[in-house]
């Protein structure tokens, strides 16, 4: 499979960008302040912080599903119909469809039968490789496998953005381990662009270019460490001097963001 | 690109392993379990109708205060043009009340999820109409609609429905709530999000209201032929057991009581075999799991 071409960070033409957003709940609680996130083509960014951050928060804003209270979220030539795909914490299938159906979920609800979208299905099953488990029930799937099946349904329109919102933190570390170099596997080969939440700094420095630091209370961005390694990332990345260097700054900031002493 | 996993196989049959005591016990138990299921009942059955026999024969009970079996299998028998007739008729009510139960039961179901509005003004009439006893009901009923047929099934309507529109408001509001997020993400329409979410979520539920309506159409069908009490030709089970208690029949009265109760129990297993083979691929309720 070729490989997008992806520009260096800071020559990627913008996909997203959030000016100056807040976020209050009940008129006083602030979930989120005058957070400005720019968000570029290609680009791998974490949103990292303690709970009570704002990160899930912000998610649901780029995703629509609130509005913001002050501030503007704008996409960069309009919004669109294939905007977005989405991974939640929970694999989030439906239990009454197959593997395949769940899968072709956004294109049904464009109104596209099956037969003409089977292709592209079939292609984003084996890019998680599951398409053995196409006619299967998720019931009948592991945690991990049903995980694969929630990024398949996510990627197989290739949307603009992809938005995860900690997927892997139910997950065991063996099989999380796993679907990281998956995941950044699969992101190289479709070459999308990832929003994802975590609250773990080795995740986040092994999978992102950009990581993105917030605290509470309220919530705000914070620093932004950038993480130059290039991809593809693989073991011995997970095991460099580099990644622990990376883990120490992004730790730092997360202390910071927590109010404490690193 | 090699992602797959592999999936923990089926634990094979440990055919090379020789079976101890232990599992030789576990495994009779099994088999135990299994045939007791029915051979119990039918033991207790059959021990009962022995034993309703030897009463009526030893303590000379005359057959119009207490048949015994062998009189009420015969009168069964020998009634049996007219008994099925008249089943049929109830049958007929009873297939027909469920029918309209399901489609009000749901279609109302669907109304109160789409519009707070509408199930604000209504749901109390529901659950008034629900929870008046149909025999105070039924009276009225049979004044104001001429046709008796058009009585009898709004009688057994309204018995049977409540658990189908409860139980599917319920169903319908309980789809994943990050699922939801999802259909609003990718734009689903409301009917897109009823057709292909609401309703799948709901069926769980539908099918339990379903299987407790079966029963309840059956007796609001019963209880609605015992007020109207027309006679004549067209009248149904419930009717020939008031008309054989008027003449001392016991024997019919049994033989009616008989017909009723196994068609309960036959429309209570029909509708349950069909919510199994509805639901039997996906949901929790329907799998059997190895211990």
């Amino acid at each position: 499979m070729s490989r997008p071409e992806r520009p260096p960070l800071g020559q990627r033409p913008p996909v997203l960008e959030m000016i100056g957003v807040d976020k209050t709940f009940n008129g006083d609680v602030v979930a989120l302040k005058a957070m400005n996130l720019t968000v570029n083509q290609g680009d791998f960014i974490s949103l990292l912080g303690p709970s009570g951050c704002g990160k899930s928060t912000a998610l649901r804003l780029i995703a629509g599903l609130s509005l913001p209270s002050r501030g503007k979220i704008a996409w960069a030539g309009g919004q669109g119909e294939n905007d977005l795909g989405v991974v939640f914490q929970e694999p989030t299938l439906m239990p009454w469809a197959t593997v395949s159906e769940n899968v072709w979920l956004p294109f049904r609800l464009r109104g596209q039968p099956y037969a003409a979208v089977k292709d592209e299905v079939l292609e984003a099953l084996k890019l998680v490789g599951l398409e053995k488990f196409q006619n299967a029930y998720p019931r009948e799937l592991s945690g991990g496998m049903k995980m694969r099946v929630s990024i398949a349904r996510a990627m197989v329109t290739k949307p603009r953005l992809i938005l995860m919102d900690e997927p892997f933190a139910a997950l065991d570390e063996i099989t999380r381990f796993r679907l990281n170099n998956d995941l950044l596997k699969l992101k190289e080969a479709i070459g999308c662009t990832v929003i994802f939440v975590t609250h773990s700094v080795f995740e986040s420095v092994f999978l992102s270019d950009r990581i993105v630091v917030m605290a509470a209370r309220p919530g705000r961005v914070i620093r932004e460490v950038t993480v130059p390694a290039p991809y593809p990332r693989d073991e011995d990345f997970r095991t460099s001097a580099e990644y622990a260097a990376l883990c120490r700054e992004a730790s730092a900031a997360l202390h910071e963001a927590m109010g404490e002493p690193a | 690109m090699s992602l797959t996993e592999t999936r923990p196989a089926k634990a094979a049959p440990p055919e090379t392993v020789a079976l101890d005591a232990e599992d030789m016990r576990r495994l009779r138990l099994q088999r135990f379990d299994k045939i007791g299921k029915w051979l119990l009942p039918l033991v207790v059955l059959i021990l009962a109708i022995i034993g309703w026999d030897r009463l009526v024969v030893w303590n000379n009970i005359p057959h119009y205060i207490l048949p015994g079996p062998g009189l009420v299998w015969t009168t069964l028998v020998q009634d049996w043009a007219m008994l099925l007739d008249a089943l049929l008729v109830t049958l007929q009510i009873t297939m027909m009340a469920l029918a309209v139960a399901v489609i009000g039961g749901v279609g109302l179901a669907v109304l109160f999820t789409q519009s707070r509005l509408i199930e604000m003004s209504f749901y109390p009439y529901a659950v008034i109409l629900q929870v008046t006893p149909i025999v105070a009901i039924a009276p009225l009923i049979f004044i104001y609609v001429d046709s008796r047929t058009a009585g009898l099934l709004m009688c057994a309507w309204l018995v049977a429905f409540f658990p189908v529109l409860s139980n599917t408001t319920l169903g319908l509001n309980s789809a994943d709530h990050n699922l939801r997020d999802l259909f609003r993400i990718y734009g689903a329409t409301r009917w897109q999000t009823l057709r292909y979410l609401r309703l799948p979520s709901a069926l769980p539920y539908f099918l339990g209201g379903l299987r407790i309506a079966g029963g309840l159409a059956l007796i609001g069908a019963v209880v609605a032929e015992y007020v109207a009490g027309t006679g004549g030709i067209g009248s149904g089970l419930a009717f020939r057991i008031l008309e054989a208690g008027y003449r001392l029949n016991i024997p019919r009265m049994f033989a009616a009581l008989l017909l009723i109760a196994i068609t309960g129990v036959v429309i209570f297993a029909g509708l349950s075999f069909l919510s199994h083979m509805l639901l039997r691929k996906w949901h929790e309720s329907a799998i059997k799991r190895e211990t």
